[in-house]
């Protein structure tokens, strides 16, 4: 068998916390599908800002394919790009995070290399079997991933981020990758700014639904507590849908999967697809006027409160802390 | 302009999903069954497109057992104008993206706009595969479609992680849907009417001369780990106290 190749995502000119997981994730496919060792696979229009930190993930080796036609994320390019990488590493799995850029090109690699593919992995078997959330998360799936070649997405919060370990050495992939002549065109993006920690890699999450009633009442009734408390702001679908807060910030089946050590669920009712992106926080805690809210079902402390007047006491009390 | 929508038939989002005792599958009693939520919105958008003056036809296509028939009526009863059920077993994202592409070659769609994943399996898979087996380019997770350049091409806003991405896609093309694409219609009466008499043709999926062996074998299902919760506090400041002294987060 071969080696185990990693995505390695990058924005900004970093390497976001999501790769170190995908290299845990890619040490555990080794040890239990077969073999072989960790390399990170990176590409984009230019890396070598990137070589550095690359490097210390613990990996034996960064493997780097350039190309002006990998500036912007286009899931088709960028297949043929880890193709070629997997190819000239002689990797035949490959492991991403399930976040939104792997979720568009690992299907299509699985597809081009002829693999088989598993996404949301949470866990890896001895057997060489995965686990994986069906149903929004009311059932998991053992399931046996056949052929040699094999693609993988993982959950985030379901291992471990690689710790900087090492400096391996960086290798140039000889392949020429050009666009194709049905390529997409990048247009623009409109980026959500915010000073404060990614959703997904923070320590406490505090969360807001439609019980807010508004975004401007997210603004002035849960921001204060979220900064009050170093956090990064989530959402349900109901907030979402109803343009209170953008939608980078939903949380759940079809959002982002977090597990913070506290989540902080305000004026959210808790329906299934809710809990399937939170229920792995260490401390839920809750805030709804509902005492039937299904929220307070899974939720270690909860509160039956009006979140108007509970949230702006509890950031006050807080900040005094 | 032909449009092909692949729908799944699920279970209804509102239904509460329990494992079989044996561990093979879910408890089936009791599901309701509907047409998955993101593959409403895309026979929705498909829709639009014809009503904003696009001469187009909007052909459903499902894979599954005849069970899947009621589905299709359903996309038919929203205003979809035919339908085709090819029976074969569903529960493989490879062997789906590939009687997919056997269809497309059969059809020639000028564009396929499917939903981004099916609650059910929650894969997120079929298609990116699709896409990729076919050599066309695709537009994931999308919040907007607009056909440009006489129809020879779409702007698509998609959700990204980090917030909106704008991309400009050359049809024919695999497009995704995410939930906030559109709010789906439901059927009306003489839509469920009409669409009794809409065609709906039913192939075998051993006649496309698609690979149907599948790349995963499900082992088992497992229940998750159950979460004990339910502890209620009286006052801010308890909970603040708790957080503090128990749970030592704060
Ligand atoms: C296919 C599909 C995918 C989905 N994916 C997701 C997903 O990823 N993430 C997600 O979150 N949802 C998702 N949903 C939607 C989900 O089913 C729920 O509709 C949604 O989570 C509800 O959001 P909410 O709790 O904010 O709103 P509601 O259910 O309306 O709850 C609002 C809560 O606020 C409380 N409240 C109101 N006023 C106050 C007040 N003054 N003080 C205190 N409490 C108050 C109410 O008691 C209520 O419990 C999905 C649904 C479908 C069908």
């Amino acid at each position: 068998m071969g080696n185990v190749l990693v995505y390695a995502e990058h924005a900004h000119g970093k390497l976001p916390k999501a790769t170190a997981v995908a290299v845990t994730a890619a040490k555990e496919a080794a040890a239990k599908m077969g073999g072989g060792d960790v390399i990170l696979g990176l590409f984009g229009s230019d890396v070598s800002g990137l070589t550095d930190a690359a490097g210390k993930l613990g990996v034996s080796k960064v493997a780097t394919l350039e190309s002006p036609a990998l500036e912007h994320h286009a899931a088709d390019v960028a297949a043929a790009a880890l193709k070629a990488i997997a190819e000239a590493t002689d990797c035949d799995r490959v492991v991403f995070a399930s976040t939104s850029k792997g979720k568009d090109i690992a299907p299509r690699l699985a597809g081009a290399m002829g693999a088989s593919i598993a996404t949301d992995v949470t866990g890896i078997n001895d057997d060489g079997s995965i686990e994986r959330p069906m149903y929004a998360g009311n059932a998991f799936a053992t399931v046996e991933m056949h052929g040699d070649k094999k693609v993988l997405t993982v959950r985030t919060t379901a291992f471990e981020a690689q710790a900087d370990e090492g400096s391996a050495a960086v290798e140039a992939v000889g392949a020429d990758i050009s666009a194709p002549a049905n390529a997409i065109q990048f247009v623009s993006v409109e980026e959500t700014k915010s000073d404060r920690p990614v959703l997904t890699e923070a320590e406490r999450v505090v969360a807001g639904g439609r019980g807010l009633k508004s975004g401007e009442n997210f603004t002035t009734v849960l921001e204060p507590l979220v900064d009050a408390l170093g956090a990064a702001m989530g959402a349900s679908r109901a907030a979402v849908d109803a343009g209170y807060v953008p939608n980078d910030l939903q949380v759940g089946q079809t959002g982002k999967v977090v597990a913070p050590t506290l989540y902080i669920a305000v004026g959210i009712s808790g329906a299934i697809q809710h809990l399937a992106g939170m229920k792995d926080s260490k401390v839920i805690a809750s805030i709804n006027k509902d005492p039937e809210a299904p929220i307070f079902q899974i939720s270690d402390f909860g509160l039956v409160a009006d979140l108007f007047e509970a949230v702006p006491e509890m950031t006050e009390k807080v900040k005094g802390l | 302009m032909k449009i092909l929508v692949p729908v799944k038939r699920v279970p209804d989002a509102e239904t509460t999903i329990k494992v079989n005792p044996e561990g093979n599958g879910i408890v089936e009693a009791g599901v309701k069954w509907v047409v998955n939520p993101f593959c409403e919105i895309a026979i929705e958008e498909a829709l639009r497109i014809k009503e904003s003056g696009v001469e187009a036809e909007i052909v459903l296509v499902t894979i599954g057992t005849s069970d899947s028939q009621e589905q299709l009526r359903t996309g038919l009863a929203m205003g979809a104008d035919r339908a085709i059920l090819v029976t074969a077993d569903n529960s493989d994202p490879w062997v789906v993206a590939r009687v997919l592409a056997k269809i497309i070659e059969k059809e020639s769609p000028d564009v396929v706009i499917m939903g981004k994943q099916a609650i059910d399996d929650d894969s997120n898979v079929v298609g990116q595969l699709l896409a990729e087996l076919i050599g066309w380019p695709q537009a994931t997770f999308i919040s907007e479609f607009k056909l440009e350049d006489g129809n020879a091409a779409a702007t698509c806003v998609r959700e990204i992680d980090g917030g909106l991405e704008t991309i400009k896609v050359p049809l024919p093309a695999i497009i995704t849907a995410d939930l906030r694409l559109n709010e789906p219609r439901y059927a009306s009466l003489p839509g469920i009417m009409k669409a009794r008499k809409k065609p709906l043709e039913e192939i075998d999926a051993g006649s496309l001369g698609a690979d149907l062996t599948p790349m995963l074998t499900v082992k088992s299902l497992t229940p998750p780990a159950e979460r004990k919760g339910g502890r209620m506090v009286e006052s801010v400041d308890e909970l603040i106290s708790v957080l503090q002294t128990e749970a030592k987060v704060l």
